[in-house]
């Protein structure tokens, strides 16, 4: 009855998205358009909650007769995974996409009371158009609620890997932020078709696109640091397709957030600020479909299925080929917004943008280039980090010495010197290098160099509070000092990690003492232990640092259903890094043992975490002076 | 105009994106990567002989005009007894068979053969390995086609099942 429920709410969702549509296209409804839609959205989105709430019920209760519950549930699968299980797989992560998608379109809906009706209306239109292909492609390619009789008595499992908190918090996450761009994209799409770009509609766009990024970037951090501990060899970011995919929107709308800004508070990059709308969502529908079509060689390639790639594919080519041609037809309309000179605020982001956007460009062609050269000559390769790292690494680089300047120019133009607010930006760059090469000669170019500007970033991204009244700074100009401050801790762990890390392979029998940067490490034991659904054998390393002491674990696991190996890391956090051990195989009576040390490896995390506080000091300081203001109006208008 | 071009430049990465991936949508990849030594002359080796009472096989044994099956395998390999029925009918429709017998016995080797049946024409003990890696072989059984000019036409990783043996005849016959 649940799955019938909830497919059945799916339907009445797809249908009234039809209507939502329709209300937009006819004309002779365009008077009473968004009082019309409003109550449509709202109950879209309360249909697919209700839709995603029976998908969250049938695996809790482990009802093995539908048959996305037996392929990826089991009776003895802890309880967060069964309740997590329920979108670690491709048709009920499609369904929490669409959830998102028209909860998105009802908040739209809710909260934009003060936006030109016809715009509005349009958006809502575009938005119930998105959504209407997203609900097809569930209930024709990949119905979550289909029923398979006779049940089998025991489900399948879910996959190991997946078994981990990570998957409670990672997925719904990043969907949240790539589903939330759809917003961004609807709202262009609408002031392109009623010809109203403007700073209206910038400061109407401006909320969705920070929200989305906030959760893109927890989604980005919470995955980095999942494959970090689950996968078991150390790296944090491979540049594999599907972290690429989640990478792509996430520069997209980096880029946009930037230039929204400038098109709400100073009208300018009209025509641009539409096309990177247009692009971010885009980029989110691209990153669907490498995950799903498994066109590309992935880890993550859990749910690959061409026929839904292609359902994918034309969805994608509808929504994205029909807004990027709307753009071309109505771009020459948009009004040229306010000229700026090349040294302001505005010429700052526009570089910010230019480089953002080549890193998109680079990271796009290096993701699709092994499939090109195979179409065009047959030949098989693959680009990896040193590609990525390489080219991706200096345009980094550069987009961090941007940022040393940029938030301390004026808007317009800028004629005051700043060499004076530069000052302890280039001393504390100095600093580092000259300590650099006396203390680490040895370390590569590209560490250094991201030493020596997260360094050099720490004093510049304060640099705006300099001279005001702290207390009388919006909180909008704080979330972005903390936002700057937050990369360049996050670019000083990547850097201390690519520069600092130690790593060992050690063939060792219990008893033994190895010696690792500044820990020893004693090997004390390796005993069997169990789980719920696994066995392993479970080491007892006992790591010593000064006067610190840590216990660690890893193990080697096997789990019953599915039968599978999987590694489990061991990682001793200090405030100075990360002790990160693996358990390998047994040869004769020696363990492999994989020992690394990594200084301030997670900095990068918590760079990335407080990049995303930033995010969302800007919004709530947002939200909060639009509601000042509004009251203020209204006191005026009394 | 020239500004209606640029703005026209995502679209056109829409549509080079769109080519690529309905490729490789109609075109899904090859999971079988192909040996590198297909083509290639058959590599120079000569063996003692498995079983004393037989003859043994080198890379002379090729190239004489006649296509051949060489296959390795060992009396130690589960999925050797596995693929003994589908050789010896390949034997019967008239297809040379030599054999490289890997890190085995004598004893062994015949006892191997007097339950599983003897598809082969000569016999090479490969004691250490080394030929079987020279011809670019990671496990048993494997079996190369070579030519009659002695060069390599196709590899068969894996036991050859009932459902292969057409693949290995038309592979054969190409060979011819």
């Amino acid at each position: 009855m649940i799955a019938e429920a909830g497919l059945a709410a799916l339907y009445l969702a797809a249908a009234l998205a039809l209507l939502q549509l329709a209300v937009a296209a006819i004309p002779a409804l365009a008077d009473k358009a968004v009082a019309t839609a409003r109550p449509i959205a709202l109950a879209q989105g309360l249909l697919t909650c209700i839709s995603f709430l029976c998908l969250l019920l049938v695996f809790i209760r482990t009802d093995l007769s539908v048959t996305l519950v037996a392929a990826n549930s089991h009776s003895a699968k802890p309880f967060i995974y069964r309740f997590a299980g329920a979108w670690g797989n491709h048709e009920g992560s499609m369904l929490l996409w669409v959830t998102v998608l028209a909860l998105s379109g009802a908040l739209l809906a809710l909260l934009s009371r003060r936006m030109p009706e016809r715009m509005l209306s349009a958006a809502l239109g575009a938005q119930a158009a998105l959504a209407l292909g997203f609900y097809a492609f569930l209930l024709i390619a990949s119905n979550p609620f289909a029923r398979l009789n006779p049940a089998p008595l025991e489900g399948q499992g879910l996959n190991p890997l997946l078994q981990d908190p990570g998957l409670a918090f990672h997925p719904p996450t990043l969907y949240l932020g790539y589903v939330g761009l759809s917003v961004a994209f609807s709202l262009a799409v609408g002031a392109l078709i009623t010809r109203d770009v403007g700073p209206a509609l910038a400061r109407a766009m401006r909320p969705w696109v920070l929200g989305s990024w906030i959760f893109l970037t927890l989604g980005i951090v919470a995955g980095s640091y999942w494959a970090y501990y689950e996968l078991g060899w150390g790296g944090w970011w491979f540049w594999d397709p599907v972290e690429n995919a989640s990478l792509m929107p996430w520069l997209a709308a980096t880029a946009l957030l930037h230039s929204v800004s400038v098109l709400a508070s100073r009208g300018g990059l009209r025509t641009w600020t539409m096309m990177l709308a247009v692009v971010a969502f885009s980029m989110s529908m691209v990153g669907t479909f490498l995950v799903r079509s498994g066109i590309l060689t992935s880890v993550h390639a859990f749910a690959v299925d061409p026929t839904r790639g292609t359902f994918i594919l034309a969805l994608l080519m509808l929504y994205v080929g029909g807004a990027l041609a709307l753009f071309v037809w109505r771009a020459p309309t948009v009004a040229e917004g306010a000229r700026f000179a090349l040294v302001s605020r505005e010429g700052a982001l526009v570089i910010n943008n230019l480089l953002l956007s080549v890193i998109l460009a680079v990271v796009f062609l290096g993701t699709l280039y092994p499939l090109m050269v195979e179409a065009a000559t047959g030949e098989k390769l693959s680009v990896g980090p040193p590609y990525f790292n390489a080219v991706a690494g200096p345009l980094g680089l550069l987009l961090l010495l941007l940022l040393v300047v940029g938030p301390l120019l004026r808007w317009r133009r800028h004629d005051a010197p700043i060499a004076g607010k530069v000052v302890p930006a280039v001393l504390a760059g100095l600093a580092t290098l000259v300590a650099t090469v006396i203390l680490a000669p040895g370390i590569s170019l590209m560490a250094r160099l991201g030493l020596v500007a997260g360094m050099a970033l720490i004093p510049a991204s304060l640099m705006p509070l300099l001279g005001r009244s702290l207390r009388r700074t919006p909180l909008a100009t704080w979330g972005m000092v903390i936002a700057h401050l937050g990369v360049a801790i996050s670019v000083l762990g990547m850097a201390s990690d690519a520069a600092f890390t130690r790593e060992r392979l050690a063939a060792a029998r219990p008893g033994e003492r190895l010696e690792l940067g500044p820990w020893l490490i004693d090997f004390v034991s390796v005993s069997p232990v169990a789980g719920p659904n696994w066995t392993a054998l479970e080491a007892r390393l006992r790591a010593s640092k000064g006067n610190g002491t840590e216990e660690l674990h890893p193990q080697a696991r096997v789990f019953t259903s599915p039968l599978t190996e999987t590694s489990e890391v061991a990682i001793a956090t200090t405030w100075n890094g990360q002790l990160y051990t693996v358990l390998g195989r047994k040869t004769g009576d020696r363990w492999q043992l994989r020992l690394w040390w990594k200084p301030f490896v997670t900095f990068i995390w918590l760079g990335g975490v407080l990049v995303a506080f930033g995010g969302f000091i800007a919004l709530a300081g947002r939200g909060w002076t639009n509601r000042r203001n509004r009251r203020r109006l209204e006191e005026a208008e009394l | 105009m020239r500004g209606r071009l640029l703005l026209a430049v995502p679209l056109l990465l829409l549509a080079i994106f769109a080519g690529v991936a309905l490729w490789r949508l109609s075109s899904p990849p090859e999971t079988v990567i192909r040996s590198r030594l297909e083509g290639r002359k058959l590599p120079g080796f000569s063996l003692p002989a498995a079983l004393p009472a037989r003859p043994t096989v080198t890379s002379a044994n090729f190239g004489d005009g006649q296509p051949r099956l060489l296959n390795i395998f060992a009396s130690w390999c589960v999925p050797c007894i596995a693929e003994a029925p589908v050789l010896l009918e390949l034997k019967q429709r008239g297809v040379r068979i030599e054999a490289i017998a890997v890190r085995d016995r004598p004893e062994d080797v015949s006892a191997f053969l007097e339950r599983n049946g003897d598809p082969f024409l000569g016999i090479g003990s490969d004691l250490d390995s080394r030929v079987q890696m020279t011809l670019g072989s990671s496990g048993v059984p494997e079996s190369f086609v070579v030519d009659g000019r002695g060069i390599i036409r196709y590899q068969h990783v894996g036991p050859i099942m009932p459902q292969d043996m057409a693949t290995i005849i038309a592979e054969l016959e190409k060979a011819e």
